[in-house]
């Protein structure tokens, strides 16, 4: 027993040792910036690139839902530098005051960031001054086409019944809200109580049907085949799609949410020099940007990349939609504070039924 | 010096690091967002939705609890009786599973479980019919068992393996049954690992919202996945935390009740 | 009816064991699966294994968790150890009211533990690594007390005292009468420590900082887009290093034949 328990603990301590010599790696000299940005929404390698090249180290943090990515943030228990998130997080930070503009005459390749993207981002950022489009895309259907009896082209097989516990929902609250408002003829952006207790009593009557509701794990269940239907965002829509061949992509007529995650500079941060040359590099050279929409394959803004591709894939629109063909499609509008209360209390009931 | 003393390091750490953020979480609990003082985040688990979420908690997890009892208790005789010399490596294969991390371990006992998933499959391979069971409350006791398993047996093994034979043969030569025998004299002799083997599985399972929230599909709403919504999605801290703190006082009056007749040092070890 | 019986305890400690073995299973061999989608088999492949060495940020997750293991549980048990000697003689009273407070961690959610660590660490220090270490040392201490403690109460404690009698200092009887029989509860609660450290992801997960990941948070970044391969490939090396290190362990130190079934 003795003998064990002395090999034990050498053990240990040669293991403690070991990691601890090769935890000393400190250089303090170095300029360091801190990102937040949805988990896998990156090329990693590219930070390891970044850092090697201008010897900026980027601290690079993760969230997986807006709200979660919102909460982090302003936790306030970590300074970050910039953060990257959907349009309407961006826009509750604008409102708050947390973002500072963004000085973009000092961007290199600027000029790769698509006019039409931009004018989209002026929906809401007025004047382009504090959001950077960094991916864009659609929410919609992810369908196998042998287990629908017709491929669909409304938010109504989520609602008639004939899907019922084959169909995966989105877990989260705006999007979820969304479908039943546009299923129901109304604004995504709505502000009536009596519209939105509407979406919620169709989603609560909706909810035995559904045989989960989860985020980008959706393509995985979708791929394996244990649904026939469901909701999900464009990019991994399309990359579940190239998995199975039986997958297919649609955006429902009655209209759906078109989003762009932008990143912003937060107002806290000093080394803007630091941060513009990072975000220049990710989102706006070319090499780059293609390097990480290959990874990411979400629609990029980024003309330059866009040109770079093959015919095929440029013109296939389930990969790249054209902005102009989407006139259903609403963007979130920031939501007043009584509004959002108003959601999430009825999201608990939802999510309590 | 007396001897006492001698834990007074740890008394300052446990003032720094467990007294005080409890104070932080009470002030939460205790007041609203905009500072003043209110009882009504600490009463809101009596709200309709929460009493749902509670309710369906404190099932789930007595369920789960009572199961890896029921699996638990009988492996630590069973393995008493096929007494291998070794007692370590016994313990170690049961540890070693959480050496794995756990989220990927219930992620891959979502692959098992899933419609189209392994077990179903090895069902379809045997002309037997496929369960059902992934997103339904039963996927989320069976990841709860899973996950805390351990945690049951090692308490009951350690205790069930410190009874005296000599007791056993004695009860045994007077005539006693083994149903007698159990009841009288393994039982009562176990009692502290089963105690410690209950509070480390029931009270982890209250609060767990990583299980459910993979197996359950996101359908079913448990206490734990409540209070992480407040703290994560809607940046409600006070209502996160009075509910937490509201959950702690339910576990602590609990405690008391089970440990009431407990004297000093009942409690068993848990390795 | 002997051998009847024997037969259906093994195949009862089987059963559990494939429950409990099952998954670990699955990610093995998800582990040397080429196709990037966690549903589907690709064909074998050791690619993962390769890009999970070659990733920088794979192998200091795995660096920050080790050394969060072994030095929390480290420092868990040398405070744990100094706390045990000391409760062990505390009257009634005090007893109760230390452990009552002691259990505390164990009690809560871990969401709550990792939020109240969170706001009050952030106030005196950034968050980073240092961060990560005190609240798991903090969550550790618990366990390790409570694997110390009941030795002490097994323990005769006049061999402590006929040591003392004979002249031997305090410190001295400790060290030679006293130690060796509580050393079992040091190593489980150690071990414990460890065990729980690894396994850690919620108070991890709000006392981190920027940039510093353990292997827990990188895979919860992963779920929802999809666990990446290498994650596999990783706990599969894991679990195959310690699987070694065990088998060594008890080969150099095979237990001597002991014919009572009694384990100590």
């Amino acid at each position: 027993m003795k003998k064990k328990i002395t090999m034990i603990i050498c053990l240990t301590l040669t293991i403690c040792i070991a990691a601890l010599c090769g935890c000393s790696n400190s250089a303090n000299d170095q300029k360091t910036i801190t990102v937040i940005n949805y988990g896998m929404y990156i090329d990693p390698a590219i930070l390891d690139q970044f850092t090697e090249e201008t010897g900026i180290v980027v601290l690079y943090e993760e969230a997986s839902t807006p709200e979660e990515l919102y909460s982090k943030y302003s936790s306030g228990a970590i300074h970050y530098d910039a953060v990257c998130s959907s349009e309407y997080i961006i826009m509750k930070m604008m409102a708050d005051q947390s973002l500072q503009p963004i000085d973009f005459t000092q961007f290199e390749h600027i000029d790769n960031i698509s006019d039409d993207v931009w004018s989209f981002c002026a929906t809401f950022d007025e004047g382009n001054q504090y959001a950077l489009p960094y991916f864009w895309g659609t929410v919609g259907l992810l369908y196998n086409k042998n287990m629908v009896s017709t491929p669909p082209t409304s938010w109504d097989v989520l609602f008639s019944g004939e899907y019922a516990g084959n169909i995966i929902m989105q877990n989260s609250m705006r999007d979820s809200f969304m479908i039943a408002l546009k299923y129901l003829g109304y604004s995504c952006n709505t502000t009536n109580p009596e519209e939105l207790a509407q979406a919620r009593d169709l989603l609560i009557n909706q909810k035995p049907d559904v045989q989960s509701y989860l985020v980008d794990e959706a393509r995985d269940e979708m791929v394996a085949e244990n649904a026939a239907i469901a909701v999900i965002y464009s990019g991994d829509g399309m990359l579940g799609c190239t998995y199975n061949e039986d997958l297919a992509y649609v955006v429902p007529e009655d209209g759906s949410n078109l989003w762009v995650d932008c990143w912003g500079v937060t107002a806290e941060c000093v080394d803007t020099e630091s941060v513009y040359t990072f975000l220049d590099y990710l989102c706006c050279r070319e090499d780059i940007a293609k390097q990480n929409f290959e990874y990411v394959y979400y629609p990029t803004p980024n003309t330059a990349v866009l040109n770079s591709l093959d015919e095929e894939l440029r013109n296939d629109e389930a990969v790249l939609p054209k902005l102009d063909s989407l006139d259903n499609c609403e963007v979130y509008q920031l939501m007043d504070d009584d509004t959002t209360a108003m959601m999430d209390e009825y999201w608990k009931q939802i999510k309590a039924e | 010096m007396k001897r006492k003393y001698i834990a007074l390091p740890y008394l300052i750490w446990m003032t720094a690091f467990i007294v005080l953020p409890l104070v932080f979480v009470a002030y939460y609990a205790f007041t609203t967002k905009a500072g003043g003082f209110t009882l009504s985040n600490v009463f809101a688990i009596f709200d309709s939705l929460h009493i749902k979420a509670t309710i369906l908690s404190l099932g789930l997890s007595l369920s789960c609890t009572v199961l890896c009892l029921l699996v638990a208790f009988p492996l630590a005789l069973v393995l008493r009786r096929i007494h291998l010399n070794h007692k370590g490596l016994i313990i170690i294969i049961l540890i070693l599973p959480m050496w794995m991390n756990s989220i990927l371990r219930i992620l891959a006992l979502q692959m098992i479980l899933s419609k189209n998933g392994i077990l179903n499959m090895i069902l379809e391979w045997l002309h037997l019919a496929p369960v059902e069971i992934i997103n339904t409350p039963a996927a989320i006791i069976l990841g709860m068992v899973y996950d805390y398993l351990p945690y049951m047996i090692l308490p009951i093994y350690n205790s069930v393996m410190d009874i005296d034979q000599d007791l056993i043969d004695a009860s045994s030569d007077l005539g006693a049954r083994f149903g007698y025998r159990l009841r009288h004299v393994i039982l009562p002799l176990s009692k502290p690992g089963i105690i410690s083997g209950i509070t480390m599985v029931f009270i982890p399972c209250l609060t767990s919202f990583v299980i459910p929230d993979i197996l359950g599909g996101g359908k079913i709403q448990l206490l734990g996945n409540v209070i992480e919504q407040e703290f994560i999605t809607s940046m409600n801290w006070n209502l996160g935390a009075g509910l937490s703190f509201a959950l702690l006082i339910f576990v602590i009056i609990g405690l008391i009740f089970t440990q009431k007749h407990e004297t000093k040092y009942k409690e068993s070890r848990v390795w | 009816m002997v051998k009847l019986k024997d037969f259906f305890c093994k195949f009862y400690v089987a059963i559990i064991m494939l429950f409990l073995y099952a998954p670990i299973m699955v990610l093995i061999v998800s582990s040397f699966n080429s196709s990037k989608s966690r549903v589907l088999w690709g064909g074998f492949t050791l690619e993962w294994y390769q890009q999970m060495l070659n990733s920088s940020i794979v192998i200091g997750a795995l660096r920050n968790t080790v050394v969060l293991a072994v030095g929390s549980a480290f420092f868990a048990t040398i405070i744990g150890l100094l706390a045990s000697i000391g409760i062990d003689a505390m009257r009634k009273k005090e007893f109760s009211i230390v452990m009552s407070i002691t259990n505390i961690p164990m009690l809560n959610a871990d969401i709550v533990t990792g939020i109240a660590m969170m706001l009050l660490i952030f106030r005196f220090m950034p968050l980073g690594f240092s961060s990560i270490m005190l609240a798991h040392i903090t969550f550790n201490i618990p366990y390790v007390i409570l694997n110390i403690l009941p030795r002490f109460n097994q323990m005769d404690i006049s061999t402590y005292e006929a040591a003392r009698d004979l002249g031997a200092g305090p410190v001295t009887s400790f060290f030679k009468v006293v130690l060796p029989d509580i050393i079992p509860g040091i190593v489980a609660g150690f071990f414990m420590a460890m065990t729980m450290s690894m396994d850690d992801f919620v108070i991890t997960y709000f006392t981190k900082g920027a940039g510093v990941n353990t292997l827990s948070t990188m895979i919860y970044g992963q779920i929802k887009k999809g666990i990446q391969p290498t994650m596999y490939a990783l706990s599969t090396m894991i679990f195959a290093v310690t699987i070694l290190l065990l088998i060594t362990i008890n080969l150099i130190t095979l237990p001597k034949k002991s014919g009572k079934n009694k384990p100590r």
